[in-house]
């Protein structure tokens, strides 16, 4: 969250810029809510920044969420929502990815809580994390069938 | 998938052993795989799953108003919590503020649960432990919560009360003076818990040492609520993030830092001792009568009377009932200090009457996954100290 006058002008938007100028690709704020987007390939590498770089210390994963933008392309909107206990800041991390196999780099690595909110993910909508320790379904049967949370998944009635 | 283990008398196959989820110690329908050398715990994984009822899917069916009633399901121990939550987020993706009277209402009650909620723990966790007396005593007066909850809502539990824009009725004449006789009541109901536990030798050989979660470990893993204040991490989102009017009360957030079961213990009746604080500070804060909701023609409903006698109203009442209102696209993350940590509301809105997707950042869920952290090392005996202090619900870690 910030006070200043425009999104680019946050100052966690300009230490990214001055530490990578392609780091971010777009800034969006809606109810001073700050959203970066970031590219795919970037992710764990921003992670680690954010997480170690002194006077930002996002050093807490609250949660990571996903929405299904079908029918837009790329259909997977990923959501890291972080928090800088050290500076009480608040931050959303976007990576967009593409369906129909979607597949993103895990961060558990990095945030070690990422394990089972990534793990619900690929149970409910069938994203692949690439490096994560033990991805298997988590909510639903080992043997179920398809993503129940994806927008093509019926709420009722027979699949 | 068994570990080898070093026995007394060579190397053999640790013992598989599930524990749940019919198990009266996992508070519901948990599973725990432990592998075991005699009777310490080699490995503990924990299954979950059993509850899940597709929650979030089933908010992407329903108009935004409609959904509230499935966020009381979310954490059965706390409905008022999720509700608070649920609402503060939407109303942050309308851009629209509650009157400060049913902030205040809110306040009190989500204070009130979070009270109800720490007896039902500390009640069955003592019950776990063995002191079965003080589990009888958090449900009598967890029950005098419940009725002033009923009197409010009709609903003991599942209540619905907090509405997107302020609150679903008025409170009735004289509620508070039960919550007046519940705040004069409980402090001396506290001191009779902690004579029966705090310096009671068996309670602390049973919780002192056991499950210990250092300060890194429970941030690397999301640890978050009394939790995470064990551990020494001064966390509290109502500190943080202030919501509903909570910078207007002063209150402590009790930590500690030997980050076992027993400070987990300390740091929750403590917790219940600043609850009261704020319940004190907001009952006369709060005005007998005045505006309940807030005043947005289109998306909260106008009052009854004005409905009966104005043609605007009766449209707009219609409208909201059966389309619902349709928000900015946009999206919020909410977070508010339930009972248990950190309860985020993930809501997203693509223009339309129904939410596009609604995620609960459930901090059961989260917390339930430092589980091999707390007990990989102890005795079973320990583990269930451990699954006791980590306060899951698991309608809410399911969802």
């Amino acid at each position: 969250m910030t006070d200043s006058a425009t999104p680019e002008q946050n100052p966690i938007v300009q230490r990214l810029r001055a530490w990578d100028s392609d780091a971010v690709t777009q800034v969006i704020e809606f109810r001073s809510e700050l959203t970066l987007v970031v590219a795919g390939a970037n992710l764990r590498r921003i992670a680690e920044y954010l997480q170690n770089e002194p006077g930002l210390e996002f050093n807490f994963l609250s949660d990571i969420s996903v929405v299904d933008r079908l029918p837009a392309v790329p259909r997977f909107e990923m959501n890291y929502h972080l928090l800088s206990i050290p500076n009480r800041q608040t931050l959303r991390i976007r990576v967009w990815v593409a369906g129909p196999d979607p597949v993103v780099d895990s961060v558990t690595a990095i945030y070690p809580t990422a394990n089972w909110h990534e793990r619900e993910i690929f149970d409910l909508f069938g994203v692949r994390f690439e490096g994560h320790p033990e991805l298997r379904r988590i909510l639903l049967p080992d043997d179920w069938e398809g993503y129940p949370l994806r927008k093509d998944y019926p709420v009722e009635g027979f699949r | 998938m068994t570990t080898t283990v070093q026995t007394a008398v060579g190397t053999a196959e640790a013992m598989v052993l599930n524990m749940g989820p019919q198990h009266p110690s996992t508070h519901g329908v948990l599973r725990v795989l432990l592998e075991l050398n005699g009777e310490t715990v080699v490995k503990a994984r924990s299954e979950i799953g059993y509850l899940h009822t597709g929650i979030e899917k089933s908010c992407e069916a329903l108009t935004y108003s409609q959904a509230i009633t499935l966020t009381d399901r979310i954490d059965y121990l706390a409905p008022l919590s999720n509700n608070l939550g649920y609402c503060l987020a939407v109303e942050k993706l309308l851009g629209i503020e509650v009157p400060k009277r049913a902030q205040y209402i809110r306040v009190l009650l989500t204070e009130l649960t979070r009270i109800a909620s720490h007896l039902v723990w500390l009640g069955t966790h003592a019950m776990d432990l063995g002191a079965v007396s003080v589990m009888l005593y958090c449900f009598r007066e967890r029950e005098q919560i419940l009725k002033i909850l009923e009197m409010l809502s009709g609903q003991r539990m599942m209540t619905s009360y907090f509405r997107i824009g302020g609150l679903a009725l008025q409170p009735p004449p004289g509620w508070l003076d039960p919550v007046e006789r519940f705040t004069d009541m409980l402090p001396s109901r506290i001191d009779d818990y902690e004579e029966l536990l705090t310096h009671n030798r068996i309670w602390e050989l049973r919780t002192r040492g056991i499950g210990v979660l250092t300060a890194k470990d429970a941030i690397a893993l999301g640890v978050s609520g009394p939790m995470l204040r064990a551990s020494g991490v001064a966390y509290d989102v109502r500190k943080f993030f202030p919501y509903s009017s909570y910078e207007e009360f002063e209150f402590e957030v009790p930590t500690r830092t030997e980050s076992d079961c027993y400070a987990r213990y300390l740091v929750r009746v403590a917790e219940m001792r600043e609850s009261l604080k704020i319940v004190r500070q907001a009952m006369p804060l709060i005005a007998p009568d005045g505006p309940i909701k807030a005043d947005v023609p289109g998306i909260i409903p106008p009052p009854r009377e004005e409905m009966k006698t104005e043609m605007e109203a009766l449209i707009y009442h219609f409208k909201i009932f059966t389309e619902g209102f349709a928000p900015p696209p946009g999206e919020v993350y909410q977070r508010i200090e339930s009972p248990r940590g950190e309860l985020g509301f993930f809501v997203v809105s693509d223009g339309s009457a129904k939410p596009c997707r609604v995620k609960v950042r459930a901090p059961s869920f989260v917390n339930l996954q430092a589980l091999p952290q707390l007990a990989e090392g102890s005795l079973v005996a320990d583990l269930i100290a451990c699954i006791g202090t980590t306060d899951i619900v698991l309608g809410e870690v399911d969802r």
